[in-house]
């Protein structure tokens, strides 16, 4: 199973096993990873399963989509650069070790 | 220390267990629900779900290791049938007979589908959707299906018909008043997704009169209209709104208004000892006023629930939040923000036809809320702005150009 670190705001890191094909998002909520609140439980409806994803996995996570990308721009935490809702990110082996810093912001 | 008994494995029964421990609650929690299953998203099944992109433990809110960790005990496959009040502590009994005590008592049993009260109705082949057994039965039959008549075009119903033309199910819409999703949105949003359903090929029936629903012996076959027409049907999906579950608060003798349980800003209901959060309650417009509302939505369920945790935990906060939904239909994309209810005006943003939109809502010329489709920025904007008390002037809102978030202003 694909393996997923998650930072709080303040630093502390949990890292989880995902199930294939799970979301970045799923895995943390199923698991009570505080922080990524996901009200709309994945329907990329509600902004706030907000993460910023570790530069080292920026290219192979990839871009969010149109309608993804205009719900990070009304986040509530601003975006950077590696932005990405949680819920649109599913986990495979190729994100094995994959590294997500939580927005400190969520609703 | 005390011990706290939630009655209903759902959305808001979870989320009082989960924040009750977030807020520091000690006491020993039990969460006892009827279904097969552990607590579950319900949207998914009018939407991925039928099409096979979720199974059953995609659903799942949290896993089962999760209630072991947090000391949570949660209780699937057994109904709570009686609660008795009246000594020093709670005593509740179970379908098996068993007998929970408890010093405080949450009510999350949600609500159940409004039946049809018409000839046929019980006929095979006519189905409601409320749990994941509802799910599977309309997945089970949804293959062999050719044509689908959806009786009531509200959200679900209208979500089952963008799924089933997806699929290529000739598909008939029956609404008894004249526009869609009357209790929610502006006559406007009704006459698009109108619009927006017969463009995808399914047929819309408004001011439909149903005379009863018709049938071999046993099986569905189609639906009588007045006047006697047959829209023939393999499934009937009912849709007709749902009812408040309050039977164990009426049994309680609590506040209850057609099964819908009464709570104040702190989700007590007329009780102290016993709180209440969810699609099963009347409460107060979270955005102030005299207004009571009933909201069936996930965000509700799951602020709505914060508050009745903070009300046991001993923390008095009123809830106060931005009400919020969503309803994905084929590929169109609603989100509503705030609540439309008691609006005099409405400004329109975009062109409907070109199936990206905005409905502004206003009441005494300040924002109340926003229905968009496929229009992502508008309704973050509008949310944002409800959330911090702010509005967006009525006469500048229309204006494609201007993005609304750079409208906002204090008012
Ligand atoms: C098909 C469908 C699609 C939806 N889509 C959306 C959507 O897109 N967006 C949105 O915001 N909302 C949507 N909703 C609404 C949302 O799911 C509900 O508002 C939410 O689930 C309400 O949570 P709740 O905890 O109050 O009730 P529920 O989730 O219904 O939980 C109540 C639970 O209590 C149990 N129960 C009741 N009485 C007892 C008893 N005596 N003993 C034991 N258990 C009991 C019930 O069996 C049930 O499991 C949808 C609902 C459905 C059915
Ligand atoms: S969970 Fe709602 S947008 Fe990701």
């Amino acid at each position: 199973m694909p393996k997923v670190t998650y930072i709080q705001p303040d630093g502390a890191e949990i890292t989880l096993d995902a199930r294939d094909g799970d979301s970045v998002m799923e895995t943390a909520v199923k698991n009570g990873v505080r922080g990524i609140v996901a009200e709309c439980g994945g329907a990329c409806a509600c902004a706030t399963c907000h993460v910023f994803v570790d530069e080292a996995f920026a290219a192979t996570v990839g871009e969010p989509g149109d309608l993804e990308d205009d719900m990070l721009d009304g986040a509530a935490s601003d975006r950077q650069p590696t932005s990405r809702l949680s819920c649109q990110i599913k986990m495979s082996a190729d994100l094995d070790g994959l590294v997500v810093r939580i927005a400190p912001e969520q609703v | 220390m005390s011990d706290v008994l939630i009655v209903g494995a759902g959305q808001a029964g979870m989320q009082i267990a989960v924040s009750l421990r977030d807020n520091g609650f000690e006491g020993r929690i039990e969460l006892v629900g009827e279904e097969p299953h552990g607590p579950y998203q319900r949207p998914p099944l009018s939407k991925a779900f039928l099409h096979g992109s979720a199974d059953i433990e995609t659903l799942e809110l949290r896993a089962p290791s999760f209630y072991v960790d947090n000391k949570i005990v949660m209780v699937p496959d057994e109904k709570v049938v009686s609660i008795d009040l009246s000594g020093e502590r709670g005593l509740a009994v179970t379908d098996t007979g068993r007998e929970i005590h408890f010093d405080k008592l949450a009510l999350a049993t949600g609500s159940t589908p409004r039946r049809l009260p018409i000839e046929g109705a019980d006929l095979d082949g006519v189905l409601y959707l409320r749990g994941i057994a509802d799910a599977v039965e309309l997945k089970n039959r949804w293959d062999a299906a050719a044509s689908v008549v959806v009786i009531g075009g509200g959200f679900i119903g209208l979500e089952v018909a963008a799924g089933a033309r997806m699929d290529g199910k000739q598909v008939t819409v029956l609404e008894a008043a004249d526009r869609l999703i009357a209790r929610a949105v502006s006559p406007e949003t009704s006459e698009f997704y109108r619009a927006a359903h017969e463009r995808r090929g399914t047929s819309v029936r408004l001011s439909a009169k149903i005379s009863r629903i018709v049938g071999d012996g046993t099986k569905v076959t189609g639906v009588e209209l007045d006047g006697g027409e047959v829209v023939p049907a393999d499934i009937v999906m009912v849709g007709i709104g749902v009812i408040a579950r309050g039977e164990l608060a009426e049994q309680l003798g609590l506040e209850t208004v057609n099964g819908a349980i009464v709570v104040n800003e702190f989700a007590e209901t007329s009780d102290p000892r016993v709180i209440a959060a969810g699609d099963a309650v009347l409460l107060p417009h979270p955005l102030g006023g005299d207004a009571q509302v009933r909201l069936e939505s996930v965000q509700n369920a799951v602020d709505q629930a914060k508050t009745a945790a903070k009300t046991l935990a001993g923390v008095r906060e009123p809830y106060r939040a931005v009400p919020w939904f969503w309803s994905d239909q084929a590929d169109l994309k609603l989100q509503i923000g705030g609540l439309s209810t008691g609006y005099d005006q409405t400004v329109v943003r975009g062109t409907p036809d070109d199936e990206s939109f905005s409905v502004l809502y206003y009441r005494d010329g300040r924002l109340i809320a926003i229905d968009s489709v496929n229009a992502v920025s508008d309704y973050m904007a509008v949310r944002k702005a409800l959330g911090s008390g702010s509005t967006i002037p009525a006469e500048l809102a229309h204006n494609l150009e201007t993005p609304l978030k750079t409208l906002v202003v204090d008012s």
